[in-house]
């Protein structure tokens, strides 16, 4: 029995290849004029989602995402490998990790997701919260920081990447599946799918729209460059090293 | 008004009409999938190719799955309509891929931007509905062409060559031998010019398709080249190669024509390639050079350096126009041979400028293999070369100049 659909929340962020610059008023990062792209852990996700739609698993494929009007860019790259159909909200504000939960919950109920699949943390502010208090708000099991995701017979069987090693477990579906780095390698959008998906279709509608307190829980203080390292010292043998370490008290 | 005022009523202000502007996107805006395809190939060229640039030039061979994913993500049919298993992208779309490979590696650029511009725009122009069935297909999923014109005797006076094409009984004979042809060792297809009347000159000259299967049709001696290595640049030999008269693409003795116009296209390519070239070597000293401390400070920070970082930056920019605009001006149906020819000879020459002073740049490690830039100033100097030389170009230019005042 397959899955009719899975909801893929992805979120446009600073590229990860960009050097990244604190605002001289320490209260966040630049992000005027630089590079943005989708979230990398997202794009995992949503390789996922397609390989599971590739597999027979899932029918449809549907992104969402929250932001404001450029976020819709990444939108048509998915689409070209492979999403179905997505969704833009837009708005201005920034939202935190609840608001977003709380948004994505009214979006998985108005589309009755069966599964949600998205990234683990979203590399500029590295909440690693979403997924999880989603799953908490809706009541589903959720299984984060997959590396391996089969499903079958109503239920997901999720490797996941904990400190000790890797540690199996298996969720009943509707579940919330947070995805890792080593989860798949995202394929690149090919000349023909990029043409296709511009006519695929966006539905845009405004965060008001979806009734949601969006009401910050926490101010950021500051927001700061980490000390500059200082450098390191070569040592000419294990002795010389072993009566540095000594020294600076660590044996 | 005078009477008016006496009377002791304001005049009435005429109002202006606000001014309404279209306003026009530069040359260096491009369209959302036109941005989304620059993403794309860049990433794919930076994760699939860029490992194995160094060793693709070593060997002077094309990595099989490098060129098996290029043919997958569809960069070789990018024009081809989708009925013909294409991408059905547009002429800037296939600049766009030339250049951002050519960032990473110009020869695997260089296969594409023949497949592209030389081959496949051919076939659409010039090719029968049967013969685009035939061949579109396959030159978009597997099939690499190669376009052969040159010969050992006849390089800028392409229309002096001497393969011949003796005509029978619905078929010709080709004999002759044709030298630095590009893809040649990989090339499933030929699009072969030969002479079927010598004693009418270049009017004689006609473009057949020729399957590399045709047992009259061989690769013969690999070039050892200076750069470009992984292209394979070879000779290639027909002898008594038959093919069928329905295998003549466009009309006989209008080969010159095929050859002239591919040709005019086909350097806008390389000018794409040639910008792509110089922005790799740029973008990759870059990093190098902030970091490299001299004298207690990044060198960057010393004004010499700073001027020929700024000289550098403007001369890519110069080059980036010429191509893009030249690019725009055919998408248009303008005419744009001298543009194209003004592109191609200056982001060549360009090229060479910047990659020889990016290894000066990079001091000691850009005369070494470990670093990416000494190919880069090896794989330039054919810009100025191939497709029409530097020389070919300014005469092309002057023509067109003169064109006006004949």
């Amino acid at each position: 029995m397959s899955l009719a659909r899975v909801l893929v929340p992805v979120k446009r962020t600073v590229d990860y290849a960009v050097k990244i610059r604190v605002k001289p008023d320490n209260t966040g990062v630049e992000t005027k004029n630089v590079k943005m792209s989708t979230n990398p852990f997202d794009e995992i996700a949503v390789e996922e989602a397609v390989k599971l739609k590739e597999k027979g698993l899932v029918k449809e494929v549907v992104a969402v995402t929250i932001g404001p009007k450029d976020a819709a860019e990444i939108l048509r790259k998915l689409m070209a490998v492979g999403v179905d159909r997505s969704i833009h909200i837009e708005t201005d504000e920034d939202l935190q990790p609840l608001a977003v939960a709380k948004v994505l919950k009214k979006v998985v109920e108005k589309e009755n997701s069966d599964l949600v699949l998205l990234g683990k943390q979203a590399i500029d502010d590295d909440s690693c919260q979403t997924g999880q208090l989603l799953g908490g708000l809706l009541n589903w099991p959720q299984a984060s920081f997959a590396s391996e995701v089969n499903v079958e017979g109503g239920k997901a069987i999720v490797k996941r990447e904990i400190d000790g090693g890797l540690e199996t477990v298996s969720v009943q579906l509707p579940a919330v599946i947070s995805a890792d780095l080593r989860l798949n390698t995202p394929r690149y959008a090919k000349l023909k799918d990029i043409m296709a998906a511009r006519k695929m279709t966006i539905d845009t509608s405004s965060l008001a729209d979806w009734g949601v307190d969006t009401t910050p829980r926490f101010d950021v203080v500051s927001v700061q460059d980490p000390p500059t390292r200082a450098g390191g010292v070569k040592v000419e043998s294990v002795q010389e090293l072993v009566q540095k370490l000594k020294n600076d008290g660590v044996l | 008004m005078h009477r008016l005022r006496t009377l002791g009523v304001a005049p009435v202000r005429r109002q202006t009409q606000a001014r309404v502007y279209s306003v026009r996107p530069a040359l260096t805006s491009f369209s959302e999938e036109e941005n989304l395809l620059r993403a794309e190939v860049a990433r794919f060229a930076d994760q699939v190719v860029r490992p194995k640039v160094r060793e693709m030039d070593e060997k002077a061979e094309y990595d099989a799955d490098v060129l098996r994913q290029c043919f997958e993500q569809g960069y070789m049919g990018i024009e081809t309509p989708g009925e013909l298993q294409g991408s059905g992208m547009s002429f800037v779309s296939s600049c766009i891929v030339i250049e951002e490979m050519a960032k990473v590696d110009p020869s695997v650029s260089l296969i594409i931007d023949i497949q592209n511009t030389l081959i496949n725009t051919a076939l659409r122009k010039w090719g029968t509905p049967e013969q685009q069935e035939q061949w579109l297909p396959k030159l978009a999923t597997d099939t690499v062409g190669s376009f052969a014109l040159s010969e050992w005797g006849s390089g800028s006076d392409a229309f002096s060559m001497k393969t011949t094409a003796v005509k029978g009984d619905g078929v010709y004979k080709l004999n002759g031998s044709k030298a630095w042809i590009s893809s040649s060792k990989h090339a499933g297809f030929f699009l072969v010019m030969a002479n079927v009347d010598p004693s009418q000159g270049y009017k004689g000259v006609t473009a057949f398709l020729v399957d590399a299967k045709n047992p009259g049709i061989k690769v013969g001696k690999e070039e050892d080249k200076l750069g470009m290595r992984a292209s394979s640049t070879c000779e290639v030999i027909l002898t008594d190669c038959i093919v069928s008269e329905k295998d003549v693409l466009g009309q006989v003795g209008k080969g010159y024509k095929i050859a002239i116009e591919s040709l005019n296209e086909g350097r806008i390519g390389i000018g794409a390639q040639m910008l792509g070239l110089a922005q790799g070597a740029f973008e990759q000293t870059l990093p190098y050079i902030t970091k490299r401390n001299q004298f207690g400070r990044p060198i960057t920070s010393f004004q010499g350096m700073q001027f020929d970082i700024a000289k550098l930056a403007t001369d890519i920019e110069a080059a980036k126009l010429l191509v893009y605009n030249a690019a725009r001006l055919r998408e248009e149906g303008k005419p744009f041979v001298q543009e194209a020819s003004i592109a191609k000879l200056y982001a060549s020459q360009m090229a060479e400028r910047v990659a020889t002073k990016c290894v000066e740049m990079m001091g000691g490690v850009g005369f070494t293999k470990e670093f990416p830039i000494e190919k880069f100033y090896r794989d330039c100097k054919i810009g100025q070369i191939y497709e029409g030389t530097t020389n070919i170009q300014y005469q092309t230019i002057a023509k067109s100049v003169l064109k006006a005042y004949e």
